[in-house]
């Protein structure tokens, strides 16, 4: 009996830190795998996160584009392809929401969270994939760019940085999209609520005209806001113009985020019923 | 700690949990000793899947104390994770994975290595007869092949404690027979199973034990022969088309039967507890019926139901207190149109 009872009292102990993190990083793994495969099986969930921006950038280019007026060198196009990639990468939380919504649905999250896995890595193995399939869309829209005429101006450093910074802001809509996905937990509404947020949250910025063409009510929330903060710095890293001050204030907001978000996302997980 | 090597399986006391105003649990005592089936038995509402749930560490309880194995399911619950298995009302897999990818990804997020996990998963699909659609996606499996491999996944980590919550509800009856048959098998190896369900008689088949829950309490608990003797054996039924003729009829039948007979007034169907008379009373009923010249629908003898339990406990059926979630689909009742067929269904099965 006491031996009994003293492996099983080494057992309640639980595995090292060490082993504990070891475990966090390969479930994370696990289960980002996971999710790619989820997306390589399934074409359509690629097409349609890569179709819609397509779309709006030949609207925008060839439709729209010829009625706004720029002041940047270049034109439209290069006005328009910092912020379509900016709202790809903001877009791309749908796909974080509603798979988070549908597998609390289905139960996927209650088996995933009654066994002796990492707490953290459905999430962490979500927003990893996510971001991976976020920057696969914003390299397609890149190359679809290239296509209609946009040129990155700044050379190489502040491309990459630039596609760097679409990819956090992505990362952060994500986080929100995962507290909101656990939290309302339903797949219709998520999608809903997500286009009512994220289309005027995208739409009342300078990622698609110049804010002082509004009326003054909208530029007081358009130039206020961060998708203003991140498309500006994002659009003087593509093509030029001064950088410091946007790119501050958007790692700011992001930093921000991340701080609130994600620890809200967390504890809808651990409570997620 | 003694207590984690000799003491039952599972031990739950005065266990509680509200849902605002809901009181969903009110104090809930269980015991299960190792490597036998307990089987939950009750209608939607009646907080069977809310104490899994809490025993399975996914919810805190209001108050009360549940262990499982020795593992105190609030204080250790990374503990009880480590020897428990969950199969819910829903199969909980990636419909876009084959089988053999659900089974080798739980596998991993068990600590397998990768060959441990597809060994694991090979035995699993082989000990659930899916060898042959390991490699398609788990969204071309019938509703009967999904749920028997939510139930291999539940399976992968070896747990000493399984909970299995309502794992035939929306499944064909063919489907249902063979998952019994898994439950059975995984139960002879000496398994401890916590099963919920809504039907007695798949308690029945499966469960040593059977406890039955109502409005959040365990009005009742005892083997499944115990239980049927409280509803008094067999049940006589028929439907009584005219409904004037209801209370000629009940006044009829009502020296054939153990206790009052049950008119159910939506359905105008009449039923009695005949006790182990059986095949005599059926005889007496339609001689009683006949001399009484009320004119019946449907009438046979079938073994008790969950309603007839609950309607010896408690005084009434074994009404939906809740809306039905999604998934439960099949009615326990069985409507007046399938009378005939609700009153043979059940019987021929070997008790």
């Amino acid at each position: 009996m006491t031996a009994i009872a003293a492996d099983t009292g080494l057992r309640e102990t639980g595995p090292s830190p060490l082993t504990s993190a070891k475990w966090a990083i390969s479930d994370t793994l696990t289960m980002t795998r996971r999710n790619l495969i989820v997306w390589y099986r399934v074409p359509a969930y690629i097409f349609f996160s890569v179709v819609q921006p397509v779309i709006f950038v030949l609207i925008f280019r060839y439709i729209f584009g010829g009625a706004i007026a720029v002041s940047n060198s270049g034109g439209y196009v290069q006005f328009l392809m910092p912020g379509i990639i900016a709202q790809t990468a903001a877009f791309a939380s749908f796909g974080t929401a509603i798979a988070l919504a549908q597998e609390l649905q289905k139960g996927v999250i209650d088996r995933l969270r009654s066994m002796p896995m990492a707490r953290s890595a459905v999430l962490a193995g979500r927003l990893v994939a996510d971001t991976i399939r976020m920057l696969v869309t914003i390299l397609i829209i890149v190359a679809v760019g290239y296509a209609v005429g946009f040129r990155f101006t700044g050379g190489v450093g502040p491309a990459i940085a630039m596609i760097v910074l679409a990819t956090v802001f992505g990362l952060a809509i994500c986080c929100i999209a995962a507290f909101t996905g656990l939290a309302i937990g339903d797949e219709e509404s998520v999608q809903s609520f997500g286009l009512i947020w994220l289309f005027p949250l995208t739409f009342i910025s300078s990622a698609f005209v110049p804010i002082d063409t509004m009326p003054g009510w909208l530029q007081a929330f358009a130039n206020n806001q961060p998708v203003t903060f991140v498309v500006d710095a994002m659009r003087a890293l593509a093509i030029g113009g001064p950088i410091e001050a946007n790119l501050l204030k958007s790692i700011a907001w992001l930093a921000g985020i991340f701080i609130v978000f994600a620890p809200l996302a967390v504890r809808a997980y651990k409570r997620a019923a | 700690m003694a207590e984690a090597s000799s003491g039952p399986a599972i031990q739950v006391e005065g266990l509680t949990k509200s849902f605002g105003e809901v009181r969903a649990l009110r104090g809930i005592n269980l015991s299960v000793p190792r490597g036998t089936v307990l089987g939950v038995l009750g209608p939607n509402g009646a907080g069977k899947t809310t104490a899994v749930r809490i025993l399975t560490t996914l919810l805190r309880p209001d108050g009360g104390r549940a262990v499982v194995e020795g593992r105190d399911v609030v204080r250790a619950p990374a503990a009880v994770r480590r020897i428990i298995g969950l199969s819910g009302q829903s199969a909980a897999i990636q419909e876009e994975l084959t089988g053999k990818e659900n089974l080798e990804l739980i596998g991993r997020l068990y600590h397998l290595s990768w060959p441990d996990a597809r060994s694991r998963a090979t035995e699993l699909l082989e000990q659930f007869d899916l060898v042959d659609a390991k490699d398609r996606p788990a969204k071309t499996f019938s509703g009967g092949m999904q749920r028997r491999l939510d139930l291999a996944a539940s399976l992968v980590g070896h747990p000493k404690v399984l909970f299995l919550d309502e794992p035939t509800t929306g499944l064909d009856p063919r489907s249902r027979l063979g998952m019994w048959g898994v439950i059975r098998t995984l139960a002879a190896r000496g398994t401890t199973v916590l099963l919920t369900t809504q039907y007695l008689d798949e308690a029945d088949e499966l469960a040593n034990t059977i406890v039955v829950f109502d409005h959040g309490q365990v009005i009742a608990q005892g083997t499944a022969e115990e239980l049927k003797s409280q509803v008094g054996g067999d049940v006589l039924e028929f439907v009584v088309p005219d409904r004037s003729r209801i209370n000629d009829a009940v006044a009829a039948i009502k020296p054939l039967g153990e206790g009052e007979p049950h008119v159910d007034q939506d359905t105008a169907k009449i039923s009695v507890g005949v006790g182990s008379r059986s095949s005599d009373a059926l005889i007496d009923a339609v001689r009683s019926l006949d001399a009484a010249e009320v004119v019946t629908h449907g009438l046979a003898l079938r073994r008790p139901s969950l309603d007839d339990v609950f309607l010896a406990l408690t005084g009434h059926a074994a009404e939906d207190d809740a809306d039905a979630p999604e998934g439960k689909r099949r009615g326990r009742r069985q409507g007046s149109a399938a009378a005939d067929d609700g009153a043979k269904g059940r019987r021929g099965k070997s008790s």
